[in-house]
């Protein structure tokens, strides 16, 4: 068998956020996206950045998260040039683009662009976070948590994050099979649509082998497990150490937005105040997000 | 006692076939039973497993007549889902039987599904992991096993609930040698421990004939032959050739009967008429034969491919020069490998899964950079990958490949077929049309795993291809787990593992000295000789008769009749050194 150095989908790792059960796992992902979607202050929203992908190199999946971080390159730099361009609400201009017709008057400001940074750097926040659950929480054990409300539901939800690498490595297959023909792999517009119908044929074909599976495995007469046939395990040091993290993130955000640390405001001129408590904060921030990365006890899969 | 599984008068065709997949098959299967099915590709050995568990016709539609009985359930009252409670299937594809991403959701997943409570759950995942030795695999992620880890997994996730039916298509395909043989011991040992009733289709019946209480034959959907193994064999050698063990084919050819149903008997019956000595295991457990300084077949053998190796030394096809391929983070494939390849050279590439064969045929075919060292080709090297599938990207065959290249594999009337409708065979003809293509030959022809689920009379075939494009002048490398197949189609053989060569030499050598890498006929033989294939095993028995005939009448010099084995006379028989297991 072929073998591939990193997968983009989840696989048990030594590392402790993959130690902690799914669920809480989930939950420390959920407050660290609240955590982005709350905050403003460009310091604090940087330091969490950082804190993210420290949390992905401590989870194992450093070199993933990074990808990740040239990918959302590609999303966040037309966020802050949209923003520039469609913003009127910032007050020191840089640029005069003169009469724009029934837009008005094209003045781009160090404000819009500025917030434009803001929201580019919380949509980054968000796309490695979300990376990161994806990476280092099983799917499979938190879905499994879902089963009491829908078992079908869950249980499909569970078989499309099993579809994906499936399908993504039969297009490499038919990629790479495209890649020995002497002539090379066809390229151009039909070719491509002849490849695609292929991909997609092909994903029919998986789909059906496995609903077969499925069929065999008694998804049809599937119940729903009774409250006591879901399994219980202790809490391990993991699961203690996540739990706390998630609350003390969400303890140190809301006193970031009830305080002054983590104030901002870009309209109309830019009000970003760096004062001991915002350094506090950062700092908290980070030490909260990295510190149950330094336990390493227990943590082999 | 009442069967547990019961076929009454079935006829079943798929969806817009033209002919039934199933026609009139009516068969009981007792509880403990082990059934082996056997067949040509096509002839409905995995229809009628289909049938068993109720996927035909609930899952697949078409047109049934008859009624399948399960554990007294009728079938045809009956989904999958219910009768999957008492019949486990693995088919032939493990990744698409594993539907969740881990492996302890994946052996739970039928048990929850059926609603057993969390004790009964984990008790039951232990238990399956540990009797098929997956427990270390429980919290691996499934995108990352092996195939023949995936294999387990299927097969575990299948008896997770402990059904008292196994229905198993092609198990051992993707698996090597090793694997295969721990996965049939496996179901030996579920069939006698546990009395699993298993109902298994396979190819290579030499692998499990010797397992099974009984062979069920099947030709063009209709029962052909339902007895035991021993009878099983006795009707394949004169109704269906091509379904016959290379044992009992050595047998059929050596004219000796009765036929074995696997090494223990055959040898065993040869030790009966003074073929082989009295108490001995398996021979020639030492160096290969070349390599001992008094082995005359070996050694002529030796030299003669030695003399082509020399004669081709100077114009390599293709030359690896310690090629390593490491991954970021991750192990070494490949460590250094050395290895050269000559016009018109057949080599068969053997290893464990995961030894670096693919990965090797890769690095050939320049889909991949080496880490370190260089390859050095004399042209273009074609490689036809695992899958002929993946190739097909249109709805015509002529769109894949040109008139030229359709007619020199023997497909130029199929132009207008649409390929997903083609024989397994006619699939891996066309594949391999549209990887040569119409130009030039290429100087090498790199195969990776290209008999996979493939019947003998089709892998004779392409045997044949592949010997008639070595007599071109094209270096062909094979990459198999089948060492029937190698025999058949390579005259050298290196065997790889972790990455390593461990050992390149004449087929005849390697493929006769080892308990897994080796042919039926090596094994019965024990690797005198150097024969490989039933013919060569036939043509040296044959020999030896003679010769213990012309000893007694002073009769003079006897060949064989196998250009392989004409190096082999009756004087260099007389050696005990040379086919000890020959010689009393």
């Amino acid at each position: 068998m072929f073998a591939h150095s990193r997968p983009f989908f989840y696989r048990r790792l030594a590392s402790p956020l993959h130690a902690a059960r799914a669920g809480v796992g989930a939950i420390w992902a959920l407050v660290l996206t609240a955590a982005g979607l709350m905050l403003f202050h460009p310091l604090v929203l940087l330091a969490l950045t950082l804190a993210v992908l420290g949390a992905g190199y401590g989870a194992g999946v450093g070199r993933q998260l990074a990808r990740t971080l040239r990918t959302a390159a590609i999303v966040v730099v037309p966020i802050v040039a949209i923003n520039v361009l469609v913003s009127r609400d910032g007050l020191t201009v840089f640029a005069r683009l003169g009469d724009l017709g029934p837009f008005g008057q094209g003045n781009l400001t160090v404000e819009a662009a500025v917030y434009g940074a803001v929201i580019g750097l919380k949509v980054t926040l968000l796309i490695l976070v979300t990376t990161l659950a994806s990476l280092a929480v099983d799917p499979d054990e938190l879905l499994r948590a879902f089963r009491r409300m829908s078992f079908r539901s869950a249980l499909t939800a569970s078989l499309s994050t099993r579809m994906i690498p499936l399908l993504a490595a039969d297009s490499e297959r038919l990629a790479e099979a495209q890649r020995t023909r002497p002539t090379g792999a066809p390229t151009g517009p039909r070719a491509r649509v002849a490849l695609l119908g292929a991909v997609v044929g092909g994903s029919l074909d998986r789909a059906m082998d496995v609903a077969a599976t499925l069929e065999l495995r008694g998804f049809a007469v599937a119940r729903r497990p009774r409250r006591r046939a879901l399994m219980r395990r202790p809490w391990s040091r993991h699961d203690v150490a996540f739990a706390c993290s998630s609350a003390a993130i969400l303890a140190l955000v809301l006193m970031g937005e009830l305080g002054e640390g983590a104030s901002f405001q870009a309209y109309p001129l830019i009000h970003m105040p760096v004062t001991v408590a915002t350094g506090a904060l950062c700092a908290a921030l980070l030490a909260a997000i990295l510190l149950p990365f330094t336990d390493r006890q227990g943590i082999d899969p | 006692m009442s069967p547990i599984l019961s076929f009454d008068r079935v006829t079943y065709r798929y969806p817009n076939a033209e002919t039934p997949a199933l026609e009139d098959v009516s068969l009981d299967v007792e509880p403990g039973e082990l059934c082996l099915l056997a067949g040509l590709s096509g002839h409905g050995k995995s229809t009628l497993l289909r049938a068993a568990c109720g996927l035909v016709p609930h899952f697949h539609g078409g047109r049934f007549s008859g009624a399948v009985t399960l554990a007294g359930m009728d079938t045809r009252e009956h989904g999958p889902a219910r009768l999957g409670a008492v019949a486990g299937a693995l088919f032939q594809d493990p990744e698409t039987q594993l539907v969740t991403s881990s492996v302890r959701s994946e052996l739970a997943l039928s048990l929850e599904s059926r609603g057993c409570g969390a004790g009964a759950v984990a008790r039951g995942v232990e238990e399956v992991a540990l009797a098929l030795g997956i427990d270390g695999l429980l919290d691996r992620s499934v995108h990352e096993l092996s195939g023949g880890e995936q294999q387990r997994v299927a097969l575990g996730a299948a008896l997770a609930g402990r059904p008292p039916v196994v229905l198993l298509d092609e198990p051992t395909s993707q698996l090597d040698p090793v694997a295969g043989d721990e996965l049939i011991g496996l179901l030996r040992r579920l069939n006698q421990e546990w009395e699993t009733t298993v109902l298994l289709a396979e190819h290579r019946l030499e692998r499990c004939l010797s397992v099974a209480d009984r062979v069920i034959a099947l030709r063009r959907g209709r029962i052909a032959h339902d007895g035991d193994p021993a009878s099983f064999l006795a009707w394949a050698a004169g109704e269906s050739p091509a379904l016959q063990t290379p044992g009992a084919k050595l047998f059929t050819l050596a004219g000796l009967r009765p036929l074995p149903v696997g090494v223990r008997q055959a040898r065993s019956l040869l030790r009966d008429r003074g073929l082989l000595p009295e108490g001995g295991h398996s021979e020639p457990t030492g160096p290969p034969a070349s390599e001992r300084g008094d082995a005359h077949t070996g050694r002529a053998r030796a030299k003669v491919v030695g003399r082509r190796i020399a004669r081709r030394s100077s114009a390599a096809a293709l030359r690896v020069r310690g090629v390593w391929h490491e991954l970021r983070d991750g192990p070494a494939i490949l460590r250094g490998l050395d290895l050269t390849l000559h016009p018109g050279e057949t080599v068969a590439l053997m290893g464990r899964n995961g030894a670096g064969k693919s990965t090797l045929l890769r690095h050939a075919a320049g889909l991949l950079t080496p880490t370190r060292g260089r390859i050095e080709r004399a042209g273009r090297v074609a490689l036809l990958l695992q899958n002929p599938g993946d190739y097909f990207v249109h709805e015509h065959v002529a769109e894949e490949a040109s008139a030229q290249a359709l007619q020199a594999v023997g497909l130029q009337g199929m132009a207008e077929r649409n390929p997903r409708d083609l024989s397994g065979g006619e699939r891996q003809r066309l594949a391999l049309a549209i990887v040569t293509g119409d130009g030039d030959p290429p100087a090498v022809l790199a195969l990776d795993e290209p008999t996979r689920g493939m019947d003998r009379e089709s892998k004779a075939e392409l045997a044949l291809e592949l010997r008639r494009r070595a007599e071109q002048g094209q270096a062909v490398i094979v990459a198999t787990h089948d060492p029937e197949f190698a025999a058949s189609c390579a005259r050298r053989a290196i065997l790889l593992a972790d990455g390593r060569v461990i050992a390149d030499g004449p087929a005849s050598e390697l493929l006769a000295g080892g308990w897994y890498f080796a042919t039926e006929t090596a094994r019965i033989l024990g690797g005198a000789g150097g024969a490989l294939t039933p013919e060569q095993g036939a043509d040296l028995l044959a020999l030896h008769e003679a010769a213990t005939r012309a000893s007694r009448q002073d009769a003079p010099h006897v060949t064989a009749r196998d250009p392989d084995l004409r190096g082999v006379d009756a004087d260099a028989l007389e050696t005990d050194a040379v086919a000890p297991g020959l010689m009393r």
